[in-house]
């Protein structure tokens, strides 16, 4: 697949504080990536050296097969994890001079900056003052700053920080709809389930260093541990517990159900397969729930920073 | 605030001159008990004081009518047997401590007299040594034929300290101004988006010169509209805020050489001064000095969370400048072309507002250009030095910045 955004071996020391250590990603044209990790991981320095407001000591980033360059801010889209606006300026005199920074002609900006306010249906917000605005419409008007100038790369670090649950769904769909449209979206976060929900290539920062990077299904794929949840009705449940117990790992599990039925996480080795088991099953009773454990973000995520 | 300013600024003027033509309406009276019969007409009645003299009365009596009468003064003059026991002998009674113009008119009445009388004693007739006197007027000539005088001086002491303070109000309120900018862009978080699509160092220069393009606009629209409300002012309410006299100013006309006279020199010692030299190098040093110095209020700016934390580091910052006023007020004008002048007039933290002074007494071209050049290139260096210190500072929220912090910002 095409690569928008490829860097190599990126490190950055502070002082004696390494804050990021040869870090190398690929971000595929046209997806979503997840750009993980705890708090102080340096996934904020990582993106200021892609939006080029930190110099990196080593390694190199390519933007669209080219070497980054000051020029190509106006392709990059960057919403900070720390952001504002000024507060005692005017919405749309304020979205104008942004718009015109980023290298937009004032005729063109006025178009776009039309055009998103429509959409968002903030229209009359223009002649508001920023801090006339609630702190989740000032978010609006941040995200539309944001993406004006129709960038290749969109960079979003915690994008749904200070908006309430409507307003984060909105801007969900919006980021969604402008990869649909061609943009590449590099998302930094901490909420694993908008990860879940957005993301299809994800890399995992701790400490400076990368320890996980790739498709998000392939690494759980890769996670997943042959386990599965089942419900069995029998008569008999006791001699089929240790059954089993004998045959299989057993982990108790609860889950809904309209039946009065035996639960549980069961692992099975490697050589078999999930027809091996329900056909085992079957055998035993009436099988009412057969599902695949297959390990979340979050569990990847606590899993591998853990190990690390 | 930039049209409300100089309107308020005449209204003051207006308001003193307004003021101080009630204060000087109102005419003082002193009476005069005078027993030694010496000065019978030496007292006239001025603008502002009415003296009246007392006759047939006591001492006491005197006294108690002029304290009764709420008269502003009361002088005493007793009878003594020779002229010389009479001068420790006069007495003004009044009711607070008279003022020093009335008294100096009162000592020079009674002065005058005295000389007279005890010229008289001697056998000299006074009108003689009136002819005889010759008033001196030293002309004063530099070694390269420059006429100078006491009055060129005077003026070139106002010409170089108007420029020199000018400027250093002007880094105060537009230095302070940058600081706050950059502070501002800081709290409200909106920093890191401006610097994904600008470079620190070119914001940096960007806010130098933009406020300091706006400074000057602001500055000359006060001093025109200052001007404007003036003629406003004065045509409208028919005062003129320039009636507005000191003491010194009354004197010097009250001794003669005409007002007229007086602006003749003025313009004459004027157009002797090196104009075209101060106007040009005015601007240099109005620039370079301004910018070196706002360069250091945007690392300020850059190095702390919010105005309350400035102040450790404004010290480093009004020190120089402080001490190029007081260097320039005290040591140029005793002396412009002494060594402590000299040196300072070359340290760029100080030399704008210095050599600014200088200038007016006549101070070398070469002196000027190294001057200049040094400033120039310490601008650079500190632009360099802000710069480094901006790009790192305005990214970090939170952290109390310390030197030690900020050094180590200068490796990052």
């Amino acid at each position: 697949m095409e690569k928008l955004l490829v860097a190599n071996n990126v490190s950055k020391t502070f002082g004696t504080h390494k804050a990021i250590n040869n870090i190398s990603v690929e971000v595929p044209k046209g997806s979503v990536f997840g750009l993980l990790g705890p708090n102080g991981a340096g996934k904020t320095t990582f993106i200021r050296v892609i939006n080029q407001i930190t110099m990196p000591d080593t390694g190199e980033v390519i933007l669209d097969g080219e070497k980054l360059q000051p020029h190509h801010i106006q392709y990059i889209g960057y919403l900070p994890e720390e952001r504002g606006l000024y507060k005692s300026m005017k919405v749309g005199e304020q979205a104008l001079y942004l718009a015109q920074l980023k290298g937009l002609s004032k005729t063109e900006a006025k178009e776009r900056l039309k055009y998103w306010f429509d959409r968002l249906e903030i229209g009359d917000w223009w002649d508001k003052k920023i801090q006339e605005l609630s702190k989740g419409m000032a978010q609006k008007i941040q995200f539309v700053v944001t993406v004006m100038h129709n960038p290749k790369l969109l960079i979003f670090d915690e994008p749904f920080s200070g908006f309430d649950p409507i307003n984060a769904n909105l801007i969900k769909d919006e980021i969604l709809k402008l990869r649909d449209d061609g943009a590449t979206i590099i998302f930094s976060t901490h909420r694993m389930e908008s990860v879940e929900e957005m993301c299809d290539h994800i890399a995992l920062i701790n400490k400076g260093n990368k320890i996980l990077d790739g498709k998000l299904v392939d690494i759980k794929r890769e996670y997943k541990s042959n386990t599965y949840e089942v419900g069995i009705q029998t008569q008999y449940p006791d001699v089929v517990t240790a059954d089993l117990k004998e045959k299989f790992t057993l982990f108790p599990v609860t889950f809904k159900s309209i039946n009065n039925e035996l639960q549980y996480k069961i692992q099975i080795p490697e050589t078999h397969t999930a027809n091996d088991l329900v056909t085992y099953l079957t055998s035993k009773g009436e099988l009412t729930h057969f599902v695949e454990v297959i390990p979340s973000a979050n569990d990847i995520f606590i899993e591998t920073v853990r190990n690390n | 605030m930039t049209f409300l300013s100089p309107l308020i600024l005449v209204g003051i003027f207006t308001l003193v001159a307004y003021l101080s033509n009630v204060n000087s309406d109102s005419v003082r009276t002193i009476t005069i008990l005078d027993e030694s019969n010496l000065f019978v007409d030496q007292f006239e009645d001025t603008g502002s004081i009415d003296y009246k003299p007392l006759s047939d009365i006591s001492f006491a009596e005197a006294k108690e009518l002029s304290e009764e009468s709420e008269y502003y003064g009361f002088l005493y003059i007793p009878k003594t047997q020779t002229i010389d026991e009479l001068a420790n002998k006069i007495t003004f009674y009044s009711k607070d401590s008279p003022s020093l113009t009335i008294m100096d008119d009162i000592q020079d009445a009674i002065e005058d007299k005295v000389n007279t009388e005890k010229l008289q004693e001697a056998g000299i007739d006074s009108k003689k040594i009136e002819e005889l006197r010759i008033q001196i007027n030293p002309n004063l000539e530099t070694y390269a034929g420059q006429e100078t005088s006491k009055l060129g001086s005077g003026l070139k002491l106002i010409f170089g300290g108007a420029a020199g303070y000018l400027l250093f109000m002007f880094i105060i309120i537009y230095g302070n101004m940058i600081m706050r900018s950059v502070i501002e862009e800081k709290t409200s978080r909106i920093i890191e988006v401006i610097i994904s699509s600008v470079k620190p160092m070119k914001l940096l220069l960007g806010k130098i010169f933009g406020t300091t393009l706006a400074g000057i606009t602001q500055f000359l629209a006060w001093i025109i509209l200052i001007g404007v409300f003036s003629v406003v002012v004065t045509s409208v309410l028919g005062i003129d805020p320039s009636t507005v006299q000191t003491p010194q100013q009354q004197m010097l006309e009250a001794n003669g050489s005409g007002a007229e006279q007086i602006a003749m020199e003025v313009i004459h010692e004027i157009n002797s001064l090196p104009i075209a030299n101060l106007i040009i190098m005015f601007i240099l040093f109005f620039i370079g000095g301004y910018l070196l110095y706002a360069s250091l209020y945007a690392a300020i700016g850059a190095a702390v969370d919010s105005e309350t934390d400035t102040q450790q580091f404004m010290m480093p910052i009004l020190m120089p400048l402080i001490l190029a006023v007081y260097v320039g007020f005290f040591t140029v004008i005793d002396n412009p072309h002494g060594t402590v002048s000299q040196v300072f007039s070359f340290i760029p933290f100080t030399s704008p507002v210095v050599m600014l002074m200088r200038i007016p007494f006549g101070v070398p071209m070469w002196q000027q250009i190294i001057s200049v050049i040094i400033l120039f290139a310490t601008f650079i260096g500190t632009v360099w030095f802000a710069s480094k210190i901006y790009r790192v500072g305005i990214l970090m929220y939170g952290k109390k910045a310390s030197y030690k912090e900020i050094i180590k910002w200068l490796k990052y």
